[in-house]
């Protein structure tokens, strides 16, 4: 029981959050909580605004109502647009991870697959040479990639390489919160199967908190314990994964969950 | 009633309708008035031809179908918890360490081998890997899964080798609370002597079930107490 104390605080904790580009609403009254070891899948259609909420939570983008707290490694819930530069920095850096779904946003393309991975260590101060490419490598096998291509730079590797290469070069500083944008989005089918079954696994053995935004309910089920349902910028439904996919109330929801054809 | 001081279910006006949308709205009553306990090694196998509403209530009780009145109260690390009404957060505390699924089917994962996807709930709660695959292995010999098999995803198994497979994950937790959905459908009659003898072992050691079983064989091996679902249907 005593364990459980901490985790009974939220990590991240949004507040009526809201985005306006002059008269359009982007996303608006978004509120949740996160906690510790929490995988939240954001799913809806192109426009339904989950990657402008995404955006707003991952302090990408200033909102225009509402906000976002963090509970910062200190034990402290702390605002996040009221976080000096140092502060930023280190979420971005150590404590947070973001996974595009174009891996070549997310990583260096003309750099080795090591210096991708390393670059983080030392942002966070690592300066052994020796440590930092050991580190890289064990990290390189963790997500199934040959470590004899270390060197080789990721604008060599296929698509769902450089996509894991992209989750080692996130998970290497062992942050506590990973956003991911449609993290399968341009991958081939067998490949997307490959790489969700890793971020299942990598998600319960780090413990990692993780909002997943995509619009393929498959992903969500596998990935997620937590779902809510986007639909013209708002939060149209939200609870437990397997609760809102096989018993969902809005007409919307049925919707997309009669879509997919059976497997 | 003083039952209701030790249940480790109990269900109080339990109700679920289904509003079908993309049909213009149409309401699908399922079940209501649904009200039971379950005590602790006590097995009570819900009975009525199927449609009754069988498998909603089984699936209201571990939280996958919404309640949408009455109480389900499950007895949880010492306290108690409506799960008709309970957080997400609780009801995944309640799955991990105090609900079991057995279903009949195996939603498996692909590429991970037999043996971890047995020990996983054990692992999940905390125990040993090592302590975990030997016991998950102890468990698919019962269930005469060769051991040549068990570094393979079951996923590439016969229908009755993965349904084996989900009984041995389904068993082999230390929860209070087990919920049975045909865990005997398909299964010859040597692997449905092992099933019978696993739930009976369960009750030895104080666990509650509910339970769904078409075979009348094995519902009077297995059944303490009958509860007949047809009373709970909705009139429309």
């Amino acid at each position: 029981m005593a364990e459980q104390t901490l985790d009974d605080q939220p990590l991240l904790v949004a507040e009526d959050l809201g985005k306006n580009y002059g008269r359009l609403t982007a996303c608006r009254d978004v509120s949740f909580a996160l906690y510790p070891g929490e995988v939240l899948a954001v799913v809806g259609e192109s426009g339904s605004g989950k990657s402008t909420l995404l955006q707003l939570l991952a302090a990408q983008l200033a909102p225009t109502a509402g906000r976002v707290s963090y509970r910062m490694r200190d034990g402290v819930l702390r605002d996040l647009a009221a976080l000096g530069e140092a502060e930023r920095r280190f979420l971005f850096r150590t404590d947070w991870g973001f996974v595009h779904q174009d891996p070549a946003q997310g990583l260096r393309m003309a750099v080795s697959a090591g210096a991708n991975v390393g670059e983080r260590l030392m942002a966070v101060g690592w300066n052994h040479y020796g440590r930092i490419r050991d580190t890289a490598s064990s990290w390189l096998e963790r997500v199934e990639i040959d470590t004899d291509r270390i060197d080789d730079a990721p604008k060599t590797y296929s698509g769902g390489m450089r996509q894991r290469l992209q989750i080692a070069r996130n998970l290497v500083t062992e942050p506590r919160l990973v956003f991911m944008d449609e993290p399968t989005g341009g991958l081939d089918v067998s490949v997307q199967a490959r790489l969700l079954d890793l971020m299942r696994n990598l998600v319960s053995e780090l413990d990692l908190a993780a909002i997943v935004v995509t619009h393929d309910l498959a992903v969500a089920r596998l990935l997620s314990h937590r779902v809510m349902v986007m639909k013209g910028g708002r939060v149209i439904e939200t609870g437990l994964t397997d609760q809102v996919l096989d018993d969902p109330r809005e007409p919307y929801t049925q919707l997309l969950v009669s879509s997919i054809l059976p497997p | 009633m003083s039952q209701s001081m030790t249940a480790m279910i109990d269900i109080t006006n339990a109700e679920k309708t289904f509003t079908m949308h993309l049909q213009g709205g149409v309401e699908l009553p399922v079940v209501r008035g649904v009200s039971f306990q379950v005590a602790p090694g006590e097995c009570v196998v819900l009975s009525g031809p199927s449609g009754a509403g069988k498998s909603s209530i089984l699936k209201m009780i571990f939280g996958n179908y919404r309640c949408d009145a009455g109480r389900i109260d499950i007895r949880h690390q010492g306290t108690v918890i409506d799960l008709a009404t309970a957080e997400p957060r609780q009801v995944l505390s309640i799955r991990r360490s105090t609900i079991g699924y057995v279903s009949q089917f195996l939603r498996a994962v692909p590429r991970v081998a037999t043996i971890d996807v047995v020990a996983e709930p054990l692992i999940a709660n905390g125990v040993a890997r090592p302590e975990a695959r030997e016991r998950a292995g102890a468990l698919l010999r019962r269930l005469n899964i060769p051991e040549r098999l068990w570094a393979l995803p079951p996923s590439t198994f016969s229908g009755g080798e993965q349904q084996r497979v989900n009984i041995a994950r389904g068993f082999i937790s230390d929860l209070p609370i087990l919920l049975l959905d045909e865990p005997t459908a398909s299964l010859d009659a040597a692997n449905r002597a092992v099933v019978v003898e696993l739930i009976d072992e369960k009750k030895r050691q104080g666990v509650a079930m509910v339970a769904i079983v078409h075979d009348d064989e094995i519902r009077h091996l297995i059944a303490d107490r009958i509860v007949d679902v047809t009373v709970f249907a909705s009139a429309a």
